[in-house]
């Protein structure tokens, strides 16, 4: 996998990206009913998670198993300050920046304390089983922040949602889904840009070898750390997200919502940016209609979507698109008709 | 502050009751090529790990225009001006020569600086054909090569190279010994190597290693005639 170049392709791709959620906010509120529209705004937040393993998995190199935990802490942060401050927009803040605090704290441990791979792995998919329990048993009236009452496996239902900045009026439905499409963009955009940057390089280079890298000078410690942070960041913004589309509940915590954002990235491709937000719609889509059908349990179509994809199309859609692309492109196969025209 | 770039005092390197490095005493001049060489296990290549960061030393200093690097982190030592080319090589396999030459770069900040100096070092090296290759597809000749270069372009201060010639063919050694006696005409450089033949296409400055210590240092044919050293690498007999 080479670098991303941020010349024309890198380019084409943010403004493209720019283009489709331009169309997705103007067109869709006009005549989507209020359902889809509350559905697309909940996918688009799954979509930022995505981007959040994407980004860490995908560059940085770093399986994390538990994601979720970082999606599961910007929902409840933005929740419990929310219900505290009265205004959401410092909330807001608070759901980006805890999880990013919180994965500074564990990320030390984990790369300074030099774990290998399969060990980061368990660990952090440990930490999101542990807040998962240990949100579920906070459903006594004495398991409270302020006045935000954490409420067990119900999750805190009054959540309040996001405000226009400082004016304490909520957003409507058709505004919450503009800002999830504005914000799916802006991370899109910046994690493109991350990429093609220094640092960004840098955080590649230690993915592709790590000793390689600390011998030219490069800090492979501090640099996973700095992504770990960014990525559990995003994460917490897709929490934020979500939680102003659903509710905020220890489902967030959850092993299958730790495995669901994994799917999306291997189904969309590793080391791609839209593979696993396009994955994550897809699979969003079929699993709601297969819900509403009942015919089948969703979670044992992801696990074959899985398995189908690791072993017949490893690299992810995005990749199989662009080597089919580039197949039917390549001059040979034009030459080639030509050849057979001409016979 | 002494005269020398690198100066190793009483390094040892025990793993558990074994002495891979017993007391060592090494040093070395700015713009010098020295060889080190010995059989396997004489100490040698554990010796270069210290000098690279990889091992911490059991005992002794490491000083590096006069700080001491003795147990400092890979990344720590690479920024004191330490370049390292490693036995076999380790490179950014799924990146292109000239994407893994971008990164050897890390202190260029200028882009039209950093494209000059890449062109430069290529051209240098005589891997300009391989710019756009991924290094995972290469000849090991090659990748050797192209390991080489990013030392070079790095532009270190001591340029360390475990083993360069492994795996070459006849005609690739040629070549990388006049590219690594050019490197030396603005580096220092420290080679690890137990092949006769390329030590003495390179060499002035020779050290041996045998049992964790140093047994001689001299200029390469007097050190090749030296009775002592002959019988280390024939094994005609036991060398206290």
């Amino acid at each position: 996998m080479t670098f991303s170049t941020f010349s024309r392709a890198g380019s084409i791709h943010i403004a493209l990206a720019a283009i489709a959620m331009l169309a997705a906010i103007i067109i869709l509120p006009s005549f989507a009913p209020l359902y889809t529209l509350i559905n697309v705004t909940l996918y688009m937040s799954m979509g930022v998670f995505a981007l959040s393993l994407a980004l860490l998995w995908g560059y940085g190199g770093i399986l994390c198993f538990g994601q979720s935990a970082f999606f599961g802490l910007g929902a409840y942060a933005y929740a419990i300050a929310a219900i505290n401050f009265g205004d959401t927009t410092l909330a807001a803040a608070f759901a980006i920046v805890i999880p990013a605090l919180f994965a500074a704290g564990l990320g030390y441990f984990l790369f300074y304390g030099r774990l290998s791979d399969v060990y980061l792995g368990v660990i952090t998919l440990t930490v999101t089983l542990i807040l998962f329990k240990l949100i579920n048993s906070t459903g006594g009236d004495a398991w409270r922040i302020g006045e935000a009452r954490l409420g067990g496996f119900n999750g805190i239902p009054n959540t309040p949602l996001l405000t226009v900045p400082f004016s304490g009026v909520p957003l409507s439905p058709a505004q919450m889904f503009m800002l999830a499409a504005i914000m799916l963009f802006v991370t899109y955009a910046l994690c493109k840009v991350l990429i093609v940057t220094r640092f960004g390089r840098a955080v590649i280079a230690v993915r592709e070898n790590e000793m390689r890298a600390e011998l030219l000078g490069y800090n492979a410690k501090r640099l996973k750390l700095a992504v770990f942070v960014i990525s559990a960041g995003i994460a917490g913004l897709a929490g934020l997200l979500f939680a102003n589309s659903v509710f905020v509940s220890p489902t967030m915590f959850s092993l299958s919502m730790a495995a669901q954002v994994l799917i999306w990235v291997v189904v969309g491709g590793l080391g791609t940016l839209f593979g696993p937000v396009a994955a994550c719609f897809a699979l969003q889509i079929a699993t709601a209609a297969l819900g509403k059908l009942g015919i089948v349990d969703p979670n044992i179509v992801l696990g074959t979507v899985l398995v189908v994809f690791v072993v017949f199309v490893p690299g992810g859609i995005q990749p199989a698109l662009a080597a089919l692309h580039a197949w039917i492109a390549t001059p040979t196969r034009q030459s080639r008709t030509l050849e057979k025209v001409a016979r | 502050m002494n005269d020398y770039l690198l100066e190793a005092q009483d390094v040892a390197m025990h793993f558990g009751g074994v002495k891979a490095l017993d007391g060592v005493d090494f040093r070395l001049k700015k713009g010098e090529l020295r060889c080190l060489l010995g059989p396997n296990g004489a100490g040698k290549s554990t010796f270069f790990r210290c000098l690279t960061g990889t091992y911490k030393p059991t005992r002794g200093h490491i000083l590096f225009k006069g700080n001491d690097i003795a147990g400092k982190e890979r990344h720590d030592i690479a920024r004191a001006g330490i370049g390292v080319k490693t036995q076999v090589p380790s490179l950014f396999d799924g990146l292109t020569a000239h994407e893994n030459l971008w990164l050897a770069l890390r202190t260029v900040q200028s882009a039209p600086i950093r494209k000059e100096k890449i062109a430069d070092v290529m051209e240098r090296v005589g891997i300009s054909s391989l710019s756009d290759h991924i290094l995972g597809r290469m000849a090991h000749g090659q990748r050797q090569l192209v390991e080489l270069a990013m030392v070079v372009a790095s532009d270190p201060d001591l340029v360390l190279l475990d083993e360069p010639a492994a795996g070459m063919t006849d005609g690739e050694v040629e070549r990388l010994a006049s590219i690594i006696r050019d490197v030396n005409r603005t580096h220092t450089v420290v080679v690890v190597e137990h092949d006769m033949h390329f030590i003495r296409m390179i060499a002035d400055q020779v050290t041996v290693f045998h049992q964790g210590r140093i047994l001689a240092e001299g200029h390469v044919e007097s050190i090749l005639a030296n009775q002592l050293v002959r019988d280390v690498y024939l094994g005609k007999k036991h060398v206290p």
